[in-house]
């Protein structure tokens, strides 16, 4: 089996109110000089596969089908 | 003129959407479920609103992988016109049959209010009981209604004049890029907006603004 982390943030230019409300709240936590927060999401995917490449080329498929909305996000792919 | 609107779980605005086009047209449209592989012969799909999937992943994410939607794309090729109502807008960008995204709103909060629509554009199938320029009122009640696309691709709707609706006077309620409310596609048959024009067809509604636009796809004005 292989275990993969996909992670799929917002592209440049994507404006990202919520990651701007998590900076202003950390900064009512009293955490100061806090830059730009950008918000994302992670997937841990366990694929029944032994072929690395035919696992990362699945995954990719995946990324461009459902898991990211390429309109407005990247993906990446790590492999544990 | 024959309808059907779409149901897929989470979906909780499709009985509104029934009884408007039942009401304007006369006829109650035929429902279809997200399972369906085959659509019957009709002049207009409407995928309503609501939370299909929970929202779940991003809206109507999960929904626009449904065989329903393929289809919806294989009529929408064929010409059929195609109309998606804030979940149902959600899902068609999903599905690739309209450009852009949704995004959650700048304000973050989920917002229901009535807004003001200027119609952009009042040659499309959708709109030719309106006049362009023309505000109507609509109501929204949405979270994630924050229209997003690219600079280039923004330029090449706006000269194919596929900006329908825009929210009007700075009643923008969710951060849309250039007050986007509502988009065609450039063939003309697909329409997806975030207000909620089945709720404003009747007196009882406090208004009946929102009747043009069925009225106009239904084929009911004059042309």
């Amino acid at each position: 089996m292989i275990k993969a982390r996909v992670t799929v943030t917002l592209k440049n230019g994507v404006l990202d109110p919520q990651g701007k409300a998590i900076k202003g709240a950390l900064s009512s936590l009293g955490f100061e000089g806090v830059g730009h927060v950008r918000q994302g999401k992670v997937f841990d995917l366990e694929i029944e596969e032994r072929d690395r490449s035919k696992a990362e080329a699945d995954i990719k498929a995946m990324c461009e089908k459902l898991l990211a909305n390429t309109v407005i996000e990247n993906y990446t792919i790590a492999f544990e | 003129m024959n309808s059907a609107v779409v149901q897929l779980p989470g979906l909780n605005r499709d009985r509104d959407m029934v009884d408007a086009l039942t009401k304007i047209s006369g006829h109650a449209p035929v429902t279809v479920w997200q399972t369906e592989t085959e659509i019957p012969d009709v002049d207009l799909i409407v995928i309503p609103g609501g939370f299909s999937y929970g929202d779940y992943l991003r809206c109507g994410a999960i929904a626009a992988r449904m065989p329903v939607m393929d289809a919806i794309r294989h009529k929408a090729e064929q010409g059929v016109k195609v109309l998606g109502v804030c979940n149902g807008f959600q899902i068609l960008v999903e599905a690739g049959l309209l450009p852009g995204a949704l995004m959650r709103n700048t304000s973050l909060r989920f917002v229901c209010k009535e807004v003001l629509l200027e119609v952009v554009n009042a040659d499309t199938a959708f709109t030719r009981s309106y006049i362009a320029g023309e505000v109507i009122r609509s109501p929204v009640a949405h979270h994630d209604g924050n229209y997003f696309v690219d600079d280039e691709t923004l330029k090449s709707m706006e000269d194919n004049r596929q900006i329908v609706f825009r929210y009007a006077a700075g009643t923008n309620p969710n951060g849309s890029l250039s007050d986007i409310a509502g988009v065609i596609n450039a063939k003309g048959n697909v329409l997806g907006m975030m207000p909620h024009p089945e709720n404003l067809i009747e007196a009882a509604h406090g208004g009946t603004d929102g009747r043009g636009i069925f009225a106009s796809a239904l084929d009911l004005v004059a042309a």
